[in-house]
């Protein structure tokens, strides 16, 4: 990825340079402002919010009240469970899904591997439709059910494909060799394929759990009952839509002002994804990449 | 024998035998290729209630056939439905001429710097937003932009007028449009940072050997080198231009009302899933399925006729 530095190419003048670092130090601002808002104002003191009329860029002090009414185990508490389990088991039922399907479809003389595969491509070149989905899902009756939100978006084509170009990558010899030692498929598959595999793996599964944490469409499309809301649907009415959030709905008595409280939301549903980030990064452009390339 | 079997294995084996012998493997494939289908080619036979009276106490097949009359809002011109279409394609083509240059422009510049260090930095936190829900990525423009978001927080205690940006229905097309700019620009870039990285170092020793400047380069040597993944790409959005998120729409409907912000996708579930209009919603659904394809498909054919590669070959 790295590019080498050209033997022969003048480098740039000075000027051109300041003005690059300045383009970019613009775009990175106006990445990071938001965020730092949005926390700062997540824990400033209740003066300090109510002064400057909203936002805040730096809080005076720190104060976690917003944090504690959250977790007192009202509708954000409840919307925090069903979005980490919806994660969690979602991801690992993805992974698992699209990994056997494709590992069979990276075995080479597999008699239906073609006609499989096709039908795996050819999925990634339409959408079904909102309204055929809906039916569909209301037809198994998933409807207003927690699984509404894991089994119709289980399996990514476009994550098949990059886990089976992965595979296929694999020198063949460890597999054969595997295979004279009287391995069968489920043991070379789970005890060679996926320990060699675990960069892969890492990337789409963090790729499925940002998917089912960012979920939004299908809670909003399959689900009329708010018991069942994820955290996504909660930040939608309370937040965007500037619904009121009481004691009733906190379960506590103490009630910090409400952009403090707005904003622990937010910062609630950003959190995760800001931890697993850096382990994301490491991986992602070479996962990403070998899709683009292979498929 | 044991050469000749280890020559052509399959040759003696009749298809049943074969899936036979694969029966591990097809059971490795049959969770998902089931969900597969189930979720992508079933319901696309359920589009068949495009052409029914779809009464959902009844079911699909016992539904009575309406033949085309579903397809009247879209054949007569219905209000409704062609201010959806403008809407969409207002949004498509501001998005060809704004979003989709943008990750271009900004890889060039990453891939400019000297200094891997800073390059680095810089991706990590331009990738960033790619992975925020829309729902975050709504609610925090709202926080900046919106009337206590903190430019109006700031133009307030300087005494400047304020501009209300967010649920402001002349603007909205541009707010939709830099919050995909805000969004994906950085991630974007991904692909075009790789094409960049695969151009033959020698072709820049040459052009320069040869007295070219550092825009001459850009234009003959860096240029063509990104012009297969820039057509590609193209092809791919082309695809998609009857669609334009559905998830980031439907959150800020409310704040402008439909007349600007109706696109086909909200269309669909506005008159389908809230208002009950089943055979109408999938026939608009239904055409605008088909159209992407066709479109793709029409892209990719122009694509090959300049000798390009395409999304598939031939």
């Amino acid at each position: 990825m790295s590019r080498k530095i050209v033997q022969g190419v003048p480098m740039p003048s000075w000027p051109m340079r300041i003005f690059k670092g300045f383009v970019l130090l613009i775009f990175c601002a106006v990445v990071i402002i938001p965020f730092v808002g949005v926390i700062s104002t997540s824990v400033a003191p209740n003066k300090q919010i109510n002064e400057s009329g909203g936002l805040v860029l730096l809080p005076k002090s720190i104060n976690f009240s917003a944090y504690e009414s959250l977790f007192a185990g009202g509708v954000v508490t409840r919307a925090l469970f069903v979005s980490i389990f919806v994660t969690i088991v979602g991801t690992l039922l993805s992974l698992t899904v699209s990994c056997l399907l494709a590992y069979a479809l990276a075995r080479p003389g597999f008699s239906a591997g073609r006609p499989i595969l096709l039908v795996v491509l050819f999925s990634m070149l339409f959408s079904p439709g909102i309204i055929p989905l809906y039916l569909t899902v209301k037809g198994v009756g998933l409807l207003d059910s927690i699984w509404a939100l894991i089994v119709p978006t289980m399996i990514s084509a476009f994550n098949v494909v990059v886990l089976r170009a992965f595979f296929m990558n694999l020198p063949n010899e460890i597999t054969e060799s595997a295979r004279i030692d009287g391995a069968g498929e489920l043991k070379t598959f789970s005890y060679i394929v996926l320990p060699l595999s675990k960069a892969v793996l890492s990337v789409i599964g963090l790729f499925y759990a940002v998917a089912y944490w960012n979920a939004f469409f299908s809670a909003l499309l399959y689900l009329n009952d708010s018991k069942l809301w994820p955290l996504q649907l909660v930040l939608r009415t309370y937040v965007i839509n500037d619904t009121q959030l009481g004691s009733a709905e906190l379960g506590t008595e103490l009630l910090p002002p409400q952009a403090s409280i707005q904003m622990a939301i937010l910062v609630v549903s950003i959190v995760p994804i800001l931890i697993i980030y850096p382990f994301l990064q490491r991986h992602f452009a070479k996962g990403v990449l070998t899709g683009a390339v292979k498929g | 024998m044991l050469q000749r079997s280890s020559k052509h294995p399959q040759q003696r084996l009749t298809l049943g035998q074969r899936l036979l012998r694969d029966r591990v493997l097809l059971l490795f494939a049959l969770p998902g290729t089931a969900l597969i289908i189930a979720f992508h080619y079933v319901p696309l036979l359920g589009n068949v209630i495009a052409f029914k009276d779809y009464q959902p106490f009844l079911g699909i097949g016992a539904s009575d056939w309406s033949g085309w009359a579903n397809f009247s809002v879209i054949f007569n011109g219905d209000p409704a439905f062609l201010r959806a279409l403008k809407n969409t394609l207002i949004l498509t083509g501001l998005q060809s001429v704004f979003v989709f240059p943008a990750p271009i422009l900004l890889a060039l510049l990453l891939n400019s710097l000297f200094s891997e260090r800073i390059k680095r930095i810089a991706q990590s936190i331009l990738y960033l937003p790619h992975f925020m829900s829309w729902v975050i990525v709504v609610a925090l423009f709202q926080q900046m932009l919106g009337g206590s978001g903190l430019l109006n927080n700031y133009l307030r205690s300087h005494d400047l007028t304020t501009i209300d940006i967010i649920g402001n229905s002349e603007l909205f097309h541009v707010l939709l449009t830099s919050q995909i700019i805000w969004k994906d620009t950085g991630w974007a870039t991904i692909l075009f940072l790789a094409a960049l990285s695969q151009i033959d170092s020698q072709l820049y020793e040459a052009a320069s050997v040869d007295g070219a400047s550092r825009m001459k380069q850009l234009w003959h040597v860096t240029l063509p080198g990104l012009r297969g993944i820039i057509i590609l790409l193209f092809i791919l959005r082309l695809g998609d231009s009857l669609t334009v998120g559905f998830e980031q729409i439907i959150l800020q409907q409310q704040a402008v009302g439909r007349d600007v912000s109706e696109v086909l996708d909200t269309y669909v579930y506005n008159n389908g899933v809230l208002g009950g209009a089943w055979g109408v919603a999938a026939a608009v659904g239904l055409v605008k399925g088909i159209v992407g394809v066709i479109l793709v498909l029409t892209a990719n054919k122009v694509a090959h006729m300049f000798g390009e590669q395409g999304v598939y070959q031939r």
